[in-house]
């Protein structure tokens, strides 16, 4: 197999004597999606801020394409191509959607004091990419982002990150708050990235959503890993188990 | 005919609609129903006439200088509530640098520009810094000022309150009158356009709106939050300190208590210009509506001939009324409305 694009190499946090994240290794393929599973309080939300750059790993590696990097801020992550949406979307409700879609990156024409918001191109490329991730109901740029439903706004969110130069993509938790089919939409636009080569980590609690499109599972549980495996090495029963709590099972196994 | 209804219905739903859609609509109606009711009740006693529209506009003038920046701030989620002890101070600066020292105006005028630099970098600090409600750094500076300009003003020249005799060529830039018309109108103009195009054309304005949206969002999407605020706090307190040396110019004294009043008539100008209290929405039309409506209500009741005793009471309840509507409007623009550029 191939280098992964990213790396977690034995991988620990701690807060004072609190070890939130024991010796995690974890990795992250270009055009594969890494289901991360784990109740609350497992580790989930440490190891994303590690990958994102919110927080530095008290111990261990981080490899970014084999060679290994230190992240001071999230903009270093950002730099390398690291997108992250978080659960609250990060956007905005009372600016439109091209705002928010350029939020941070938006685009000028003109000089000097004469600089100003390229609102045109603006428009219709946010128009666009929306689009392309399927929301026809977004027809006018201007609409406001709190005008749109949970489901649009994630799609939002992912495309404006992949727009960006995300070549790894970390959902957070994307379907949590979303009815049956508008969570088909967030599923549907994972699984595009993902074929056009993108590498995802893919945060759910709901195990139909992480089988319809992971390729790769790992089981936190606090703090430590409690099973990792590839789609092919599990039944559907036993993946189903494993995330449906499945204490039972990994603790005859001696994971727990 | 049924049919014909419907589009009829339709259409007017449409415009409604479109209509919502202007974040200073509101406040332009305000504008004008408010006007309507004063050129009514004391149209024949000169509120129409020159000089009346000269006394609303004034009055508006020397406040809307000060309330756009406010309003930028307050879409950025900030108070400031020390703009009356800077307009007190930069007036005291001017007035005792040359007309009691007898410096140039041009260096005086530099100096209490850069008290507002100074103020303004000072409040930004302490929000940035120790993430403290803004509300109550600026009331704190807001005394800690007031108190050493009326200190250093009796201690330097015996008196709060220090004349100033020639203001030069100064004059004519801040307080030419025509007809009645004060420059600062012009200013105030001016102070507006310069406002609107920063938040709506450039990519600074983005991010007024975001901090005041949501200040993690924008720092997560790279937005540089602290220097947002500090650019914000400091022209609010410049332009503060710009309208104290007008004043002082203009009125040929400076006073180191002038000015208080600004405080909460600036932040109340930008309330019922359409700015909403918690941040991320609002425009500078709004205010520039919003200030042009306190004017008018400052000088319109005087026209009417009734006991101006009431005016506190007319503005607070313009003041409720203004709040409701911004809640309803925002409800209204995120559930089915499009949004401004």
């Amino acid at each position: 197999m191939t280098e992964p694009l990213m790396r977690l190499e034995q991988v620990s946090r701690s807060f004072g004597n609190n070890l939130a994240l024991a010796e995690v290794s974890f990795e992250a393929r270009a055009g594969e999606v890494h289901c991360l599973l784990g109740d609350n309080g497992a580790g989930k939300s440490t190891l994303i801020k590690i990958m994102s750059g919110v927080m530095p790993p008290s111990r261990g590696q981080i490899h970014f394409e084999g060679k290994p990097v230190h992240f001071a801020s999230p903009r270093d992550a950002q730099a390398l191509g690291i997108g992250t949406v978080h659960q609250d979307v990060g956007l905005l409700p009372l600016i439109s959607v091209a705002r928010n879609f350029f939020l941070g990156n938006e685009p000028t024409i003109g000089a000097g004091i004469f600089r100003r918001l390229d609102h045109r191109a603006m428009d219709r490329v946010a128009l666009a990419q929306v689009h392309d991730m399927g929301i026809r109901r977004v027809t006018d740029a201007s609409q406001m982002v709190g005008t749109l439903s949970g489901g649009e706004k994630q799609a939002l969110a992912i495309a404006r990150a992949l727009y960006f130069g995300a070549r790894l993509l970390i959902l957070d938790e994307p379907t949590a708050a979303l009815g049956v089919k508008e969570a088909a939409i967030v599923i549907d636009q994972i699984r595009r990235a993902r074929d056009s080569g993108i590498a995802l980590i893919f945060i759910t609690h709901n195990a139909s959503h992480a089988l319809s499109v992971g390729d790769q599972f790992t089981v936190l549980m606090q703090g430590t890993v409690a099973a990792q495996f590839r789609k092919s090495e599990k039944t559907r029963a036993e993946v189903l188990d494993l995330m449906s709590g499945g204490e039972g099972t990994l603790l005859a196994q001696g994971g727990g | 005919m049924s049919n014909a209804l419907d589009q009829t219905k339709h259409l007017w739903t449409r415009v409604l609609e479109r209509l919502f859609s202007i974040p200073w609509i509101g406040p332009a109606a305000a504008a004008v129903v408010i006007y309507g009711f004063f050129a009514i009740t004391g149209g024949d006693k000169g509120f129409l006439s020159l000089i009346g529209t000269a006394g609303w506009l004034n009055t508006a003038a020397e406040l809307g200088i000060i309330a756009i920046p406010v309003g930028l701030l307050m879409i950025a989620g900030e108070f400031d509530l020390s703009t009356g002890s800077v307009v007190g101070a930069a007036s005291i600066i001017v007035a005792l640098g040359t007309g009691f020292y007898g410096l140039p105006i041009l260096l005086t005028f530099g100096v209490a520009i850069c008290l507002g630099i100074g103020v303004g970098a000072f409040n930004a600090f302490l929000v940035n810094r120790t993430r403290l409600p803004s509300f109550i750094v600026t009331l704190a500076s807001n005394f800690l000022l007031a108190g050493t300009a009326l200190g250093l003003s009796r201690l330097i020249a015996g008196s709060s309150n220090v004349s100033l005799r020639d203001a030069s060529f100064m004059e004519p830039i801040l307080a030419a009158k025509i007809w009645g018309f004060n420059v600062s109108i012009l200013w105030w103009m001016l102070a507006a356009l310069l406002a609107t195009w920063v938040l709506r054309q450039t990519r600074f304005g983005n991010w007024v709106y975001a901090v005041g949206g949501n200040a993690d969002s924008a720092r997560r999407a790279g937005v540089p939050v602290t220097r947002v605020r500090l650019v914000l706090f400091i022209w609010t307190a410049v332009s503060a300190a710009f309208v104290g040396a007008l004043s002082a110019v203009m009125y040929n004294q400076g006073n180191a208590v002038a000015g208080q009043g600004y405080v909460f008539q600036t932040a109340i100008a930008a309330v019922i210009g359409g700015v909403l209290l918690s941040g991320g929405f609002g425009s500078v039309i709004g205010v520039v509506f919003g200030t042009a409506i306190y004017g008018i209500v400052s000088l319109g009741l005087f026209y009417t001939g009734w006991p101006t005793d009431w005016l506190q009471t007319f503005i607070g309840g313009l003041l409720v009324l203004a709040v409701l509507t911004n809640n309803i409007i925002r409800e209204m623009a995120v559930n089915r409305t499009r949004a401004r550029r």
